[in-house]
């Protein structure tokens, strides 16, 4: 048994995705919290000084690198599962069995592919003008430049059509999550009942509360809550 | 009990062989019992079959008590028909309607070729039990209750675990023809036990190297097999063989 025996094997291939998954519901935490200073209602400036860490300091810059190469092995490896567990079956059944089990849970592929064009979006939104094409800077009450991110989400969100499918998005995140969260668990080889029914109820909780936080963004934006 | 005899309506899948493309026939069963199993409607139907000079249906079957494994059948689109925690050798004829149509399909798994009609080799299962090696247990007389302590939750857990009866539905419930549940309630057994103790990194590895190399596919935790399965075996295995994997990679020599 090798160590990449192991990572192919059809246990190890799970491994990946259950180890992943949990490095990007930890990012999500991260994520949603800096986000979350939209709300201080200080015109942006806690938003901005937290984005500035984020991009200035060097133990975020050398962990995005990690998340990088965490959510394509997630999306690569996610993919290529999908493609040969659907070809261990060449003929399928004429009445499909469904009421085994959620909907969510089989649909893990197509959720994901609607996170990974968001990806894409949001990634042409807020990444490629912060790190590539410049963003307008501020200056924040303690004299230090910064880049004004909070007046890019503000302009983004004018637009409703990037609202409704950033709620799309959110929603594909909540049910992804839903299935992902307690799944990635069991993989990792957590049976035990009580810690398996604890991880269900707080996966159920953070698939609700953190795609809600996400999606309260934009609409906070489009309907003026914060300016 | 009132006593109802059924007119029905069945969408039966016929092949041949592995090596010919089969097709869904349709045949209608009248005054069928709703006491009758559904395996004996079944033969209800061959004789006719025979008699009007039809190949009868192959479907397999042995002790029809629910007990040894060999019946299978996708009955209206779940393994071992409409009842939950049910073989299909158990099933009865009331669990349906007069003038239902009812839709008969084999296990479907690459790794379960068709031998014939609704009859699938599961040969797969049983090279993966083999790939598992041998535990030793004595013959003679039965050993004294106490003499080898097993805390009973461990004990409780493992029979849970072998009661798998190796039938097959939970790779033909599962949308990615994956047989984790199954080899997990195999590796589980002799896990949680003694007896399972030497042998333990090595059987786990082995088997699920044969589970790949079958070609089923990877668990993604959907629970379908739980729910299908006849003997309720639970899918806290699943995790169980994960963490015995995981274990076993890293620490055998």
């Amino acid at each position: 048994m090798t160590f990449t025996q192991m990572f192919t094997s059809s246990v190890g291939k799970k491994l990946i995705m259950g180890f992943t998954g949990i490095f990007l519901v930890l990012f999500l935490v991260v994520h949603a919290g800096l986000n979350a200073c939209i709300w201080a209602m200080d015109g942006g400036v806690m938003f901005n000084r937290a984005g500035h860490f984020m991009g200035s300091n060097v133990v975020p810059r050398i962990l995005e690198v990690g998340l990088f190469f965490f959510i394509f092995l997630h999306i690569i490896q996610g993919y290529m599962l999908t493609l040969q567990n659907r070809s261990k079956r060449a003929i399928g059944y004429a009445v499909n069995y469904t009421k085994g089990s959620k909907w969510y849970s089989r649909s893990m592929a197509v959720l994901g592919t609607i996170l990974l064009m968001f990806f894409v979006l949001h990634w042409k939104h807020f990444w490629v003008p912060s790190r590539i094409t410049g963003v307008e800077e501020v200056t924040l009450p303690n004299g230090l430049q910064v880049h004004n991110l909070y007046a890019v989400m503000q302009s983004t969100f004018q637009d409703i059509w990037v609202v409704v499918f950033y709620v799309i998005a959110c929603m594909s995140l909540g049910y992804h999550l839903a299935h992902g969260f307690q799944s990635a668990f069991k993989t990792i080889g957590v049976h035990n009942k009580r810690y398996h029914a604890m991880i269900s109820t707080i996966g159920y909780g953070f698939a609700i509360l953190i795609p809600l936080a996400f999606a309260m963004m934009p609409i906070s934006f489009y309907l003026h809550w914060v300016n | 009990m009132a006593h109802n005899n059924l007119n029905l309506k069945l969408k039966v899948w016929r092949q041949k062989n592995a090596n010919t493309t089969g097709a869904f026939v349709k045949y209608d069963v009248n005054d069928i019992s709703d006491e009758m199993s559904f395996l004996e409607m079944l033969d209800v139907l061959n004789e006719k079959l025979i008699v009007t000079g039809e190949e009868p249906i192959a479907f397999d079957h042995d002790c029809r008590e629910g007990i040894c494994g060999m019946c299978s059948l996708y009955i209206d689109g779940k393994p071992h028909g409409p009842w939950q925690a049910n073989t299909t050798c158990q099933l009865h004829m009331r669990a349906f309607k007069d003038g239902d149509t009812i839709t008969i399909e084999p296990w479907r798994s690459n790794a379960f070729p068709i031998v014939k009609d609704l009859t699938v080799d599961r040969g797969a299962f049983d090279r993966i039990i083999q790939a598992g090696g041998y535990i030793s247990v004595n013959t003679g007389n039965a050993v004294d209750g106490n003499s080898l302590p097993i805390e009973k939750a461990k004990a409780d857990a493992s029979f849970a675990a072998a009661m798998c009866i190796g039938c097959g539905a939970c790779v033909a419930a599962c949308k990615n023809s994956s047989a984790m549940l199954f080899l997990s309630a195999k590796v589980s057994h002799l896990a949680l036990l003694p007896q399972g103790e030497p042998e333990r990194k090595s059987r786990v590895l082995n088997m699920v190297a044969q589970m790949d190399k079958e070609g089923f596919g990877s668990c993604t935790n959907t629970g379908a097999c739980e729910a299908a399965c006849p003997k309720e075996i639970s899918i806290a295995n699943i995790a169980r063989l994960n963490k015995e994997y995981l274990g076993a990679s890293l620490t055998a020599e």
